[in-house]
C-alpha cells in the first residue's frame, strides 16, 4: 500500500514539473475554440483553419520574425463561463493577443483586456462600438463591425428594391450576437423610412422554426435579413423554401453564408443570399499553400474538402491579420519576442492592402487598414449567392453607410464607457 | 499513532463542545490556516503558474465550497433535495449587481449579505411546495424555479441594467481603499476575501448544525411525521433550510461572478450547474461539512488539471481533453459512489480509524 502511495506521488510530482516546463521562446497565440457543443460543425472548421495558418508559417517560413507560433487551444464550446475560464487560464504566459471567438464570451473580455494589457481581435463579431479607437484602445473588430455590415446590406437592399416603405423581417439567434444589431436597426428606421419585424429564434428552438416562419407567412415582408448560426441557418433556409419565401429576397450575415448552412439542401437552396468578406474557392495561393505544407503532410485533423470553404477561408483570413499584427509589432519594436502591449500597436499599423493582400496570397479578401481611431477598418463587403452547388460572388464590394453608422458607433462607445469608472481610453488625435 | 483522542481529558463541558476538540485537529487547522493564508498568497500551488493556481482552481474552489455548504444543508441535513441550485445562485448575483448599481456607494459585505438575503426570500418561495410534497415530485418543483429564474435572467432587461449584452458586469469598486471587485482588482485582495467570507459562512453553518435549528432539520430529514409528534413544526424547519441554503448559495453565486468571472450571462445559472453542485454535494457527503469541502474541490480540480496536464504533458488537444476530462469525472463519480455511496467524507472517516492505531493496527 504504502509503495502505491509513493509510486502515485512521485508520478505527480513528474506530471506538476513536467507542467511547469511547458515554457519557451514562442509567439503564444490563445485560441479559443468550440470544438464540442452545439456549433461544433462551424466551430471545428474556423479553429482547423487558424491552427493550419501558423502551422504553415512555422513550417514554410520558420514561424514569424524567427519564432515559433503557438496557437494554444483552449475548448469554450461556444460558453460565456468556459470562455472566461479559458481567459484566466492564460495569465501570466505572455499572450500577444486574444480571440474569443464567440461575441458572448468577448463582451464579457472587453473589461478585462484594458487591465491586462492584451489585445482582444473579433473579426467579423463582438462589440460594434469596439471599431471606436479612442474608447476602446484594446479591442479590434476588422475589417467590419455588425453594423456596418447591416448598413451594407441595407444599401444592397436599396440598390435592389429600394428601401423606402419596404418591411423587413429581421431573424436573429436570440443572445448577444443576433441582439448586436438592434439599436442600429432603432435608429435607422424613421430615419431611412423602412420597417422591421423583430423576430428572435431561442437559441434552443434553432432546429424548430415553425412559429417565426408563420410570422413571417403573415406579415408578408419584402426581405427577410437573418442574423444566424450553426443550425439555425440551415433550419431557417430549409423553413424558407418549405413556405415558399422568394429565396433571393432572403439575406443572411457572413455567419450565414457557409457552405455547411446550405450543401446539404443542394438545389432547394438555390438563390439563398449572403454577406461575406472573404471569397471561397481553393485557388488562392494562401490555400494551396497551407494544403502543400500543412494538409497533404499530415499535420493537421483538417479534412482535404475543408480548405476553400468560406469559413475556412474566413478564419485563414483571421489568421493572416493576427500574424500581421505581430509581424507590425516586430518591425516597431525590432525584437521577435513581443508583447501583448506591442501587438495592440500592431493591430493598429495593419495596412492590409490590395497589394499587401496579393503579396500573401489573399487576393480578392477584403482590404484592411487600420489606424489608431479607427478600429473596425470600415471594410467592405459583397453579396453571394448560393447557386445549388457553390457561392457565387454577385456583386461588388458594398462599403457601408460611413456617415450614418460611425456617428451611431461613437454614440455607443460613449455609452459603454460612461457607467464605468476609470475606463481606459487613448487620445489619437 | 499520530492521531488518537486518548490521554486527551476534557475538564470542562466547553472543551468537549468546541468545535476541534482534538488536539490533533486543532494541529491540522493551523497548518491548513497557515497554508491558505500565507503560502498558498504567496508561492501559489506546486508546479502551477501562479495566477492559473489562484485564478482558475483556488478562489473558484472557494466559492464552490459555498455553494457546496449551501445545498448541503439543504440536502444533506433536512433532506429536501433541489435542482434549482444554479438559479438561486443567479439570484444571489443579479441581486448583488443591482445593489451595487442603485447604490454605488454601498459596502461590499453589506451588499453580499443583502444579496444572500434576496435569495434566501426568492428560496422560501419556491420552497413552499416542499411542506405538501417531497422526494421526486419535491425534484420537479424546484426544476421549475430552475427554468423560470432562468427565462428572467434572460427576458427581465431590468436585472441587467439594459445592457446590450445582456451580461452583468462587474464595476471596479472600492471598499476601505482596496479595489475588491471589477477588472481593475487585484487577484490577492479578492483571494483574501473570499477567504475570509468562506470561514465566517463555514463556521456560522457549523454552529447553526450543531444546535436547535440544524438539529430539526435532521429530525425532518430522518422522519417528518415523528419530528412532528416531537414538536418539532416543519413549516418552520422545512423553510429555515431553504432560506439558510439559500442564503449561502445567493452569496456563492455574487460571489462567483464578482470575485472570480468577472461577469455571466445567464448560462452560468443553467441546470447544468445545479447539477454540477449536485455532483460536489453527492461526491462529497451527504450531511457532512467536510464532505462540502472535498466534493467541491474534488469536482472542480480534477478535471481542470486533467485538462492542464495532459494538455501541457502529453500534447492533448484541447478539446479532446475536454471530453476526456468529463468522461473522467463521470466515471469516477460512478467508481466513488460504487465504493463508497457516503462520498469523500465517510472515506476520510475510515482514514481516520485507520490513523488512530497506525502502525500498530491490532
Amino acid at each position: 500500500m504504502k509503495k502505491h502511495i509513493i509510486g502515485a506521488a512521485v508520478a505527480l510530482g513528474t506530471l506538476f514539473s513536467t507542467v511547469s516546463m511547458s515554457f519557451a521562446e514562442e509567439l503564444l497565440v490563445p485560441h479559443l475554440t468550440y470544438r464540442v457543443g452545439p456549433f461544433a460543425a462551424n466551430g471545428t472548421m474556423g479553429a482547423n483553419a487558424i491552427t493550419d495558418y501558423f502551422t504553415m508559417l512555422n513550417e514554410r517560413d520558420g514561424g514569424i520574425g524567427g519564432l515559433k507560433v503557438n496557437p494554444e487551444e483552449c475548448e469554450t464550446g461556444y460558453n460565456a463561463q468556459k470562455g472566461v475560464e479559458c481567459y484566466e487560464s492564460y495569465r501570466g504566459k505572455n499572450p500577444l493577443m486574444h480571440i474569443p471567438n464567440s461575441t458572448g464570451i468577448t463582451l464579457q473580455l472587453l473589461q478585462k483586456a484594458p487591465e491586462d494589457e492584451v489585445p482582444i481581435f473579433t473579426m467579423g463579431y463582438g462589440l460594434s462600438a469596439a471599431a471606436k479607437g479612442e474608447t476602446f484602445p484594446w479591442a479590434f473588430n476588422y475589417p467590419a463591425s455588425y453594423w456596418s455590415q447591416m448598413s451594407s446590406i441595407l444599401s444592397y437592399i436599396d440598390s435592389e428594391t429600394g428601401l423606402k416603405g419596404k418591411k423587413i423581417a429581421f431573424l436573429y439567434l436570440d443572445g448577444g450576437y443576433g441582439r448586436e444589431p438592434l439599436p442600429l436597426l432603432d435608429q435607422l428606421e424613421p430615419k431611412m423610412g423602412f420597417e422591421t419585424v423583430r423576430i428572435p429564434v431561442a437559441f434552443a428552438d434553432s432546429q424548430n422554426q415553425g412559429s417565426q416562419w408563420l410570422t413571417i407567412r403573415k406579415e408578408k415582408p419584402d426581405w427577410v435579413v437573418m442574423w444566424g448560426w450553426g443550425v439555425m441557418n440551415i433550419t431557417a433556409v430549409k423553413e424558407a423554401a418549405k413556405t415558399r419565401f422568394p429565396l433571393d429576397r432572403f439575406i443572411g450575415n457572413w455567419w450565414s453564408g457557409g457552405h455547411v448552412d446550405v450543401e446539404a439542401l443542394g438545389m432547394k437552396a438555390k438563390g439563398y443570399k449572403a454577406s461575406n468578406f472573404t471569397p471561397a474557392g481553393r485557388d488562392f495561393p494562401v490555400v494551396q499553400d497551407v494544403i502543400k505544407h500543412v494538409v497533404s503532410k499530415g499535420l493537421t485533423k483538417t479534412e482535404p474538402d475543408m480548405p476553400g470553404k468560406v469559413l475556412y477561408n474566413r478564419s485563414l483570413f483571421m489568421a493572416v491579420v493576427m500574424a500581421e499584427a505581430i509581424i507590425e509589432a516586430q518591425k516597431l519594436t525590432g525584437k521577435a519576442n513581443v508583447t501583448g502591449a506591442d501587438v495592440r500597436k500592431g493591430f493598429e499599423m495593419i495596412k492590409l492592402d490590395e497589394a499587401r493582400l496579393k503579396e500573401l496570397g489573399f487576393e480578392g479578401f477584403t482590404p484592411v487598414i487600420g489606424s489608431c481611431a479607427d478600429h473596425e477598418g470600415q471594410g467592405s463587403i459583397f453579396v453571394q449567392q448560393w447557386n445549388g452547388k457553390d457561392w457565387e460572388k454577385i456583386t461588388d464590394f458594398i462599403p457601408p453607410m460611413t456617415d450614418i453608422v460611425q456617428p451611431l458607433l461613437t454614440e455607443a462607445a460613449e455609452a459603454y464607457k460612461s457607467d464605468k469608472p476609470g475606463w481606459k481610453t487613448q487620445n489619437c488625435s | 499513532m499520530f492521531y488518537k483522542e486518548t490521554g486527551q481529558f476534557k475538564s470542562r463541558y466547553k472543551d468537549e463542545l468546541a468545535a476541534f476538540p482534538l488536539f490533533e485537529d486543532k494541529i491540522g487547522i493551523g497548518i491548513l490556516c497557515v497554508l491558505t493564508f500565507l503560502v498558498i498568497p504567496m508561492f501559489g500551488l506546486p508546479g502551477l503558474n501562479y495566477e492559473f493556481a489562484m485564478g482558475a482552481i483556488m478562489i473558484p474552489c472557494m466559492i464552490f465550497i459555498i455553494m457546496t455548504l449551501g445545498l448541503n444543508i439543504l440536502l444533506g441535513f433536512a433532506g429536501q433535495i433541489s435542482l434549482g441550485t444554479g438559479a438561486f445562485s443567479g439570484v444571489g448575483a443579479y441581486a448583488f449587481y443591482k445593489f451595487i448599481t442603485i447604490f454605488p456607494d454601498i459596502n461590499i459585505i453589506i451588499a453580499l449579505v443583502l444579496s444572500g438575503l434576496v435569495s434566501a426570500v426568492v428560496g422560501v418561495i419556491f420552497g413552499l411546495p416542499s411542506l405538501k410534497i417531497k422526494g421526486f415530485y419535491l425534484i420537479v418543483a424546484t426544476l421549475a424555479a430552475q427554468f423560470f429564474l432562468t427565462w428572467a435572467f434572460i427576458r427581465v432587461a431590468w436585472l441587467y441594467n439594459y445592457n446590450a449584452s445582456g451580461a452583468i458586469e462587474g464595476p471596479n469598486k472600492e471598499m476601505f481603499g482596496i479595489i475588491m471587485i471589477g477588472p481593475q482588482s487585484a487577484g490577492m485582495t479578492r483571494y483574501y476575501f473570499v477567504l475570509v467570507t468562506l470561514i465566517v459562512l463555514t463556521w456560522l453553518a457549523s454552529n447553526v448544525i450543531r444546535g436547535r435549528i440544524g438539529r430539526s432539520w435532521m429530525m425532518i430529514r430522518d422522519m417528518d411525521i415523528a419530528a412532528e409528534l416531537i414538536g418539532i413544526r416543519p413549516l418552520v424547519a422545512k423553510l429555515s433550510a431553504f432560506a439558510f441554503s439559500s442564503f449561502y448559495i445567493g452569496i456563492a453565486g455574487a460571489l462567483m461572478v464578482f470575485f472570480w468571472l468577472g461577469a455571466a450571462e445567464a448560462e452560468s445559472f443553467d441546470i447544468n450547474h445545479s447539477f454540477l453542485y449536485l455532483f460536489m454535494v453527492i461526491i462529497g457527503g451527504l450531511g457532512s461539512i467536510t464532505g462540502s469541502y472535498m466534493g467541491a474541490i474534488f469536482v472542480w480540480v480534477v478535471p481542470v488539471l486533467i485538462k492542464e496536464i495532459g494538455k501541457s504533458a502529453f500534447g492533448f488537444d484541447a478539446f479532446v481533453m475536454e471530453n476526456f476530462s468529463t468522461i473522467l469525472l463521470g466515471a469516477m463519480i460512478i467508481i466513488i459512489l460504487i465504493l463508497e455511496p457516503h462520498g469523500l467524507a465517510r472515506l476520510w472517516q475510515i482514514a481516520k480509524q485507520k490513523l488512530r492505531l497506525w502502525p500498530f493496527p491490532y
